[in-house]
């Protein structure tokens, strides 16, 4: 397999909730080792498109593939171990259980790493030094955290699962900016191990600056995609709000 | 002394109240299922160990041996078959399901069994006791106790220290991202439940030797275990464990007082301790 082959993509990808469409066609890809951004408003679909991929709404076997092979609507701990993770929104820890058992849930039921392969395995040492304050805390219960730290965990446990796509859905939201910088800081160190990343945000401004490549949602549909870098905010701004609001 | 008296007996009562508890503090403080056929699948355990005892010629203590696998299939089945249908956010279904099943099995107990008192034939095991400074202390009792306790201890200990506790902790805190975390909820769940009524076979052999038992039993068994388990505080093992013997002790004294009080006082205690510390006495917020 070369290097830019799509590790996961989704094809034509449908949901919703019953009745309720929520995305229309989406296809979507990311490769290995990169950091992809997916922007949108609220509502726009893009917690609904992570669960899709993820196997927590129901979706048609081929509309996603995970190294080409199709892996839509299988159930999500299976997904996990195949290599998906997700930090979800509102980061949902493990309440009355310490850090540690947090982490340690992903440990014991993440993607088995093979001891001969060459990427660097997860272990709560490695953890431990890319947020030292959780190494301190590993002993204290999770709601006792602060919001950036209950995030880390969040991270943290995802990236227990041994993950090839980690899923970061608005791990900004509701931190202080200089968490929120504490917080992108590791991502590239992630991605650079090989661990494909996909993050959603709602900052335009911090997703371009973190990723590679950019995926722009609107009512359930891509309405822009390419490079971070070569974007110009005005198509951004158009692909965001829908051509009406293009007043950015 | 009278009181000393009353006291220990009502820890020893405990014991077997424990028996009954530990599999509630299970479903109902940790995974958060009302399972109103709890008391009755004790009494249908017994019913069948009885049975089994008088048709094979096993001894009561060798009985258990074979009734917890049966008991543990009977919990896994009822999780597989009726509990991960229903269970969810809302304990309205699992507690409208397991009614159900109460009623159902109380009526196939009494076809199958009658409505006969019967109870396991204890040899000289129930009769047994010894006399420590003008107490009278049951082999029987104590015997019970000392499983409930070893019970409780092994529990914990799965609960807080194994993969498996981690992973129904997990799942019972947040079922989505438990799964997102690789946790298979339904089969941890069917686990958790055939651990809990495991424990129930156990506690069916000690009642059948303790007392007689009849197919109309269950919902008394089924009250002490809510007790326990909510005095002691939602989640903890050995809160279940306390909550019992506040309640075997409450009944004993209540006993002493008037033989009319004994139960009444159990309940009047876990009203107190619903009003003045809803939370439980073990648990924290």
């Amino acid at each position: 397999m070369s290097e830019n082959e799509p590790i996961l993509s989704t094809h034509g990808l449908i949901a919703g909730y019953g009745d309720f469409q929520a995305l229309f066609s989406v296809d979507f890809e990311i490769a290995a080792g990169e950091i992809v951004a997916l922007i949108g408003a609220n509502g726009a679909g893009k917690s609904t498109f992570l669960s899709a991929i993820m196997g927590l709404l129901p979706v048609q076997r081929d509309m996603v593939r995970l190294d080409g092979e199709p892996a839509g609507g299988t159930p999500a701990h299976t997904m996990v171990r195949k290599g998906i993770a997700i930090v979800l929104e509102g980061r949902r820890l493990f309440t009355g259980m310490t850090v540690e058992d947090n982490l340690r849930v992903a440990i014991d039921n993440g993607r088995a790493v093979d001891a001969g392969s060459k990427e660097p395995a997860w272990t709560l040492e490695r953890l431990y030094e890319l947020f030292p304050i959780l190494g301190e805390k590993r002993r204290t219960q999770v709601e006792n955290l602060s919001g950036g730290q209950q995030q880390m965990v969040a991270i943290g446990r995802a990236l227990l699962c041994q993950p090839r796509v980690l899923l970061c859905d608005e791990i900004s939201l509701g931190l202080a900016p200089r968490v929120i910088r504490e917080i992108y800081q590791v991502m590239p160190s992630i991605a650079d191990a090989g661990t494909a990343l996909v993050l959603v945000e709602q900052d335009v401004r911090l997703a371009q600056s973190a990723s590679r490549r950019l995926y722009c949602m609107l009512e359930g549909r891509i309405t822009l995609t390419g490079k971070s870098g070569d974007i110009h905010r005005d198509d951004i701004a158009r692909a965001y709000f829908g051509t009406k609001h293009a007043v950015a | 002394m009278q009181w000393l008296d009353a006291s220990i007996q009502g820890i020893l009562l405990g014991g077997m109240y424990a028996q009954y508890a530990l599999g509630m503090a299970l479903m109902f403080g940790v995974m958060r299922i009302v399972n109103i056929s709890h008391g009755d699948l004790v009494i249908l355990l017994a019913l069948i160990g009885i049975s089994i005892s008088s048709a094979f010629h096993i001894a009561p203590l060798a009985l258990i041996f074979i009734l917890v696998p049966i008991a543990a299939l009977m919990g896994w089945a009822l999780q597989r078959v009726i509990l991960n249908r229903v269970v969810g956010e809302d304990p309205l279904p699992s507690l409208i399901a397991t009614f159900g099943l109460s009623i159902a099995l109380q009526n196939l107990m009494l076809q199958i069994w009658s409505a006969d008192t019967r109870s396991l034939p204890g040899g000289g095991l129930a009769a047994a006791s010894f006399n420590i400074g003008g107490i009278y202390l049951g082999v029987l009792p104590i015997l019970v106790l000392a499983t409930a306790i070893c019970l409780t201890g092994g529990l914990d200990f799965v609960i807080r220290f194994t993969r498996f506790g981690r992973a129904l902790r997990a799942a019972a805190a947040d079922t989505a991202a438990a799964a997102v975390t690789g946790v298979n909820a339904r089969s941890v769940y069917a686990m958790a439940t055939a651990i809990a009524v495991g424990i129930l076979g156990i506690a069916a052999v000690f009642q059948a030797m303790r007392v007689t038992v009849a197919p109309a039993d269950g919902p008394a068994q089924l009250i002490y275990a809510f007790e326990a388990v909510i005095i002691g505080g939602m989640g903890s093992i050995w809160g279940a464990f306390a909550g019992s013997m506040v309640l075997g002790v409450s009944q004993a004294i209540g006993f002493r007082i008037d033989p009319g009080w004994g139960i009444l006082l159990g309940h009047i205690v876990f009203l107190i301790v619903l009003a003045t510390r809803p939370q439980g006495l073990m648990t924290r917020k």
